[in-house]
């Protein structure tokens, strides 16, 4: 029964899967209970009251703030825990963009917007643009609970408030942090969607078949060869 | 990276598993966010976050030392700037200045103060960056008398044994706002019960005669127009809190 053995590899540790997937909906309501807040003063963006009330964010600060300091402590300890595995297991050496990665982040951007037709060889589980797109989530997540500490206690923490500008400056910076997350968000999504059900099954069993990994062999040979050729 | 050989009925197993504990999960996320949010309210809150808030507000005190800190200060704005006003609501009475007393209740006293018993107190004068629990700030600058310093008026606001009483309660002469204060945040001494911003006595619309200023606390706390203090060993009611926010509005 050879056949109906697959080659595998353990693409995602346990570890790895549980953080990301209580990130969603901890993320999802600090972002949720964030816009509860951000209604009572829209400073930055002004929606009209129509968009507000269909989305059913008006009038609810109160709420808003006691799910935001609720979850907060969830979704920052969620991010302590994903780092100190991540350090401690030494996978984020998967993660962190080495020196190639960011001429292969350009290749893979370049390959996923149709212009180009291979991926360039990768090595290890993760392609330049995802270390580059993960690494800079991770790091959006630092900030924004930096900034987030920073306007909930300004007083305490009056110190790190005005390191960042001053209460007003690191509430605004507390908002972009979240507009950045969303448009990762949306990017990681189509890219999930495009790649397909066995990319999204690395995430929830943990296993990718080992011929998914690499690029088809015909393909980085090419670009192998196309970047020696380039770097010489 | 290894590789491993495994059966298709292993991995397909292994799968299904994953898939289960991704549906129990999905299932034990929303039953427990439905759970909090339509399940006991105190105060028009969940009372699961109520609970999470009195754990934000010990930390707060143990391990920031909230209201112990200064509020940070500024330059502070142009003599006669008008000062923001957010709310109404206790100011819709005249007031007399004439007749206006503040009550003043610490057990078995109590006190009518007029304006001038008050203004007589040592003055003190600084600028606060104040915050609005709506998300917006903006720089006062404000002057009267520091609430320790009240607190000499014949030893309100302690037992006879001249320990404090843990909590401070207010209210507008109409009794339409009111507050309640941990007494050890009222006892920083950037705690200030206020009769003049920006440089001019308060206007009607932002407390007159007196108002309260309170530098650690969002703007719900800082009570404008005071028409009694007291004193007490349990937790008066509080305007916002019921309604919602957060008792301890620590900043």
């Amino acid at each position: 029964m050879a056949s109906e053995n697959v080659e595998i590899v353990e693409k995602y540790s346990r570890w790895v899967r549980y953080c990301h997937w209580l990130n969603v909906p901890f993320l999802f309501i600090m972002i949720w209970s964030g816009l509860l807040i951000y209604w009572a003063n829209d400073a930055y963006v002004k929606l009209p009251d129509a968009v507000y009330q269909a989305l059913f964010l008006d009038h609810r600060l109160a709420e808003g703030m006691g799910w935001h300091f609720a979850i907060m402590w969830l979704f920052a300890f969620n991010g302590v825990v994903y780092v100190s595995y991540l350090l401690v297991s030494g996978e984020w050496r998967e993660i962190v963009p080495m020196r190639r990665s960011f001429r292969d982040a350009l290749d893979v951007v370049r390959h996923d917007l149709g212009l180009v037709p291979a991926l360039p060889p990768q090595p290890g589980k993760l392609n330049g643009a995802q270390r580059f797109a993960y690494t800079g989530a991770l790091a959006l997540g630092a900030l924004v609970v930096t900034t987030g500490v920073a306007i909930y206690k300004p007083v305490q923490a009056q110190w790190l408030t005005e390191a960042l500008g001053g209460y007003p400056a690191a509430r605004f910076e507390h908002f972009v942090c979240m507009v950045l997350l969303l448009g990762f968000i949306f990017i990681h999504l189509v890219q999930v969607f495009r790649a397909g059900w066995a990319n999204l099954r690395g995430m929830i069993a943990g296993f990718d078949e080992a011929s998914n990994l690499q690029p088809q062999p015909k393909e980085s040979s090419q670009t192998h060869v196309t970047r020696e050729g380039r770097s010489s | 990276m290894k590789r491993r050989l495994v059966s298709q009925s292993e991995l397909q197993a292994r799968l299904k598993k994953s898939l289960l504990a991704g549906a129990v999960f999905v299932a034990f996320a929303l039953g427990t966010f439905f759970a909090i949010r339509f399940g006991p309210q105190s105060q028009q809150l969940p009372t699961a976050l109520r609970k999470v808030q009195k754990l934000n507000e010990r930390v707060g005190e143990r391990i920031l030392g909230a209201g112990e800190r200064a509020g940070p200060c500024k330059a502070p704005p142009e003599k006669g700037t008008p000062p923001r006003v957010n709310g109404l609501i206790g100011l819709d009475d005249d007031v007399d200045p004439e007749t206006y007393r503040m009550i003043v209740e610490s057990g078995s006293k109590r006190l009518e103060l007029k304006i001038d018993d008050i203004q007589k107190l040592p003055r003190t004068e600084a600028a606060t960056d104040f915050k609005c629990v709506e998300g917006w700030t903006e720089v006062f600058q404000y002057a009267g008398v520091r609430f320790t310093d009240f607190m000499k008026i014949e030893g309100v606001g302690l037992h006879d044994d001249g320990t404090p009483y843990p909590y401070v309660g207010m209210e507008t002469p109409d009794k339409k706002y009111f507050v309640s204060l941990d007494t050890k945040s009222m006892m920083s001494p950037d705690t200030v019960i206020a009769w003049e911003m920006n440089g001019d006595e308060l206007a009607f619309e932002n407390g007159y005669p007196f108002r309260l200023i309170i530098p650690s606390k969002y703007g719900i706390k800082n009570l404008k127009r005071i028409g009694r203090i007291f004193f007490s060993d349990t937790r008066p009611p509080d305007y916002w809190n019921k309604r919602g926010y957060d008792w301890f509005s620590g900043l």
